[in-house]
């Protein structure tokens, strides 16, 4: 094996050559099997969604069919409007919105602040300062729920929306992000020259530094709002059931039928429930794809 | 090259203003950093602290802080049953899905690390489960492993098969909210692993080609050497989420804080039982904290096993790196912050 791998520092210039004359003789193109794999991948990602909206538009019946119900029916508008009226689904999903974008907001702005701070300027403390950002972020920060909790109770905003967004204002990662970002996007020349020519420190990040810091912007945005929009351990906690998130609004119709919960109603909460990170994700689908392949991962 | 504290051109009249430019030039830099360290001292560190204080005592949800009882919390909890069924349910929920997970992730990365047509759109079919919510999948699974009105339960009728009791039994919980996960999460990581696999030099490949290496070998003695740090990459992000697994336990059977024996009781939901529907907040916070060091320990334990791996085998695999910074810093610190 060690031979095998060797073999580029024995002879560069030969393989140099080679890669030059006989790319195509040893990358042939991927034949049948590969795209009857990547269709069984394609298959085992969509069909359990897909298979809740056909449950959602049936009856909760069709549930056990062999082989599973693979049309959908004519009932997912009343199944829909059904959800509507046994949950505050409306109140949830304009919730979920007031609370995944305050949050993208804040965390992206304060990120990119701190990130440009850490990446571009100069001052005393500051790899300490960095190192203990990056520390941080190896902490599991949902283990401090309980002390939390106390808090949000003592400021009596249990039930309201301000206790899921203020504890979402800034993360750690977001900061190391936008500083792993700009300290390569941006010259240091530029900044020198935006001081030559008068330039505040603040003009020079807003006029320098943000309009460079955009498409790694974006992609936090991206990560924070999805983050946002799926958490459901701290909503679970704070939020009461008449004001719910989207994520809080499901679990409590999933439990609604008791003993006997009418299992298309749930399904179609599911799928309703989805639609909006699903349109988000043909938007901006491909920008997730190299946000994850970039290094730009938060769960 | 000039700078600013020089200003050759600036005439004397202006040293106000210049004493003002110095100001902003020494503090911005504070000023920028201050919002993430005030707020993130606020919402991060301070409950992670003050947990440890709050498992020192005797405290109740409603009635407050009671007495000093030292360390006995812990001891309670360390002398609860329950918590070691939690704990054996979180490993076994962990290693049912960690598995199989890296194991899918590595191939579909190594399908996808080829030179396919419409690769955008197979990158992004197989991500399609990371944007379903947790709780709508944990909703989804929890009705495709209905013990009698589930697509599965429907499918062994039709073999035959004696239906299996997905939500009473043990092992076969486990495998049902193991695949949870694993649908959600086996894209996203086989993407973080494609990354690296594109950050392989083609020469390495071309030139093991040349030598008679055949696919099968060039993955195993090429490919899966190269994405080394991002495999334990993967496996450290994903033991410290699968640790904290909670809502696909609890969702499963909502009614229930993990089943109706606790057989799918995993640790942050014996602490939720603990510290809500129990209201003792003294004996959850010394759960917290001793999950807080399992956590640590497990990562520990990763890189121990990772470094040994390393010093047993592969030594002599140092191949110049070109290309993309595809593994630069971000990706190996940083996923669930």
């Amino acid at each position: 094996m060690s031979a095998l791998l060797d073999q580029p520092r024995i002879a560069p210039d030969e393989v140099q050559v080679e890669r030059r004359t006989k790319r195509r003789a040893t990358y042939e193109a991927p034949g049948f099997l590969t795209y009857a794999l990547l269709a069984a991948f394609f298959l085992g990602s969509a069909f359990p969604l897909w298979w809740s909206f056909v449950i959602g538009s049936r009856q909760s019946s069709d549930t056990n069919l062999v082989p599973p119900a693979i049309a959908p029916g004519g009932n997912f508008l009343s199944n829909a409007s059904k959800v509507f009226e046994t949950v505050p689904f409306f109140q949830a999903l304009l919730n979920s919105l007031i609370i995944s974008g305050v949050i993208t907001v804040s965390v992206v702005f304060f990120s990119t602040l701190a990130g440009y701070s850490f990446a571009k300027l100069k001052f005393r403390a500051r790899n300490g300062l960095l190192l203990t950002v990056i520390a941080t972020m190896a902490i599991p920060t949902q283990l401090g729920i309980i002390p939390l909790f106390m808090l949000m109770a003592q400021w009596q905003w249990i039930g309201t929306l301000q206790a899921v967004i203020v504890p979402g204002l800034v993360t750690a990662f977001g900061v190391f992000f936008m500083r792993q970002y700009l300290v390569d996007v941006i010259p240091d020349e530029l900044i020198e020259a935006a001081r030559m020519d008068g330039a505040s420190m603040w003009g020079t990040f807003w006029h320098v530094a943000l309009p460079a810091a955009r498409p790694a912007m974006a992609v936090l945005a991206l990560f924070t709002f999805m983050a946002a929009w799926t958490d459901f351990l701290w909503p679970l906690l704070v939020l009461g059931p008449t004001n719910p998130s989207v994520q809080t609004a499901l679990a409590s119709l999933s439990a609604s039928g008791g003993q006997s919960p009418d299992n298309s109603l749930v399904l179609t909460g599911a799928v309703l429930s989805v639609i909006p990170l699903l349109i988000l994700f043909i938007a901006a689908g491909k920008q997730l794809v190299a946000g994850i392949m970039q290094g730009a991962v938060k769960g | 090259m000039t700078t600013i504290t020089r200003a050759p051109r600036a005439p004397s009249s202006l040293t106000a203003k210049q004493k003002l430019s110095r100001l902003d030039y020494k503090a911005s830099p504070y000023l920028y950093i201050a919002p993430f360290f005030i707020l993130f001292a606020l919402i991060g560190v301070f409950p992670i602290a003050y947990t440890l204080n709050v498992s020192l005592y005797d405290w109740h949800l409603l009635k407050g802080q009671g007495d000093f009882v030292g360390l006995s919390n812990y001891a309670s909890v360390l002398t609860d049953p329950f918590f070691w069924n939690a704990f054996r349910n979180t490993i076994s929920i962990f290693l049912l899905s960690a598995i199989p997970q890296l194991i899918f992730a590595t191939v579909i990365a190594a399908v996808l690390d080829q030179a396919i047509r419409a690769r955008t759109f197979w990158r992004m079919s197989i991500l399609l489960p990371y944007i379903v919510a947790p709780v709508a999948v944990a909703v989804i699974f929890a009705q495709v492993f209905n013990q009698y009105h589930g697509p599965i339960a429907g499918l062994l009728d039709a073999l035959g098969l004696d239906p299996i009791r997905w939500s009473f039994d043990v092992l076969p919980s486990h495998v049902a909210i193991a695949s949870m996960v694993n649908w959600r999460w086996t894209g996203y990581n086989a993407l973080i692993l494609l990354a690296a696999m594109q950050s392989i030099p083609r020469d390495v490949y071309e030139s093991a080609a040349l030598d008679g290496a055949n696919k099968a070998r060039r993955f195993w003695a090429i490919t899966i050497p190269m994405i080394r740090p991002t495999l334990i990459f993967v496996v450290i992000t994903s033991t410290i989420g699968g640790l904290q697994i909670f809502t696909e336990p609890k969702l499963f059977d909502g009614r229930t804080n993990g089943g109706g024996d606790r057989q799918f009781q995993t640790i942050v939901l014996y602490l939720y039982e603990l510290a809500f529907p129990r209201r003792d907040f003294g004996r959850a916070s010394a759960t917290a904290w001793i999950l807080f060091i399992i956590i640590i320990l497990a990562g520990l334990i990763n890189f121990a096993i990772a470094r040994i791996v390393r010093t047993n085998e592969m030594r002599p695999t140092r191949i110049p790196r070109i290309g993309r910074a595809a593994l630069s810093a971000p990706t190996r610190i940083g996923r669930r912050s």
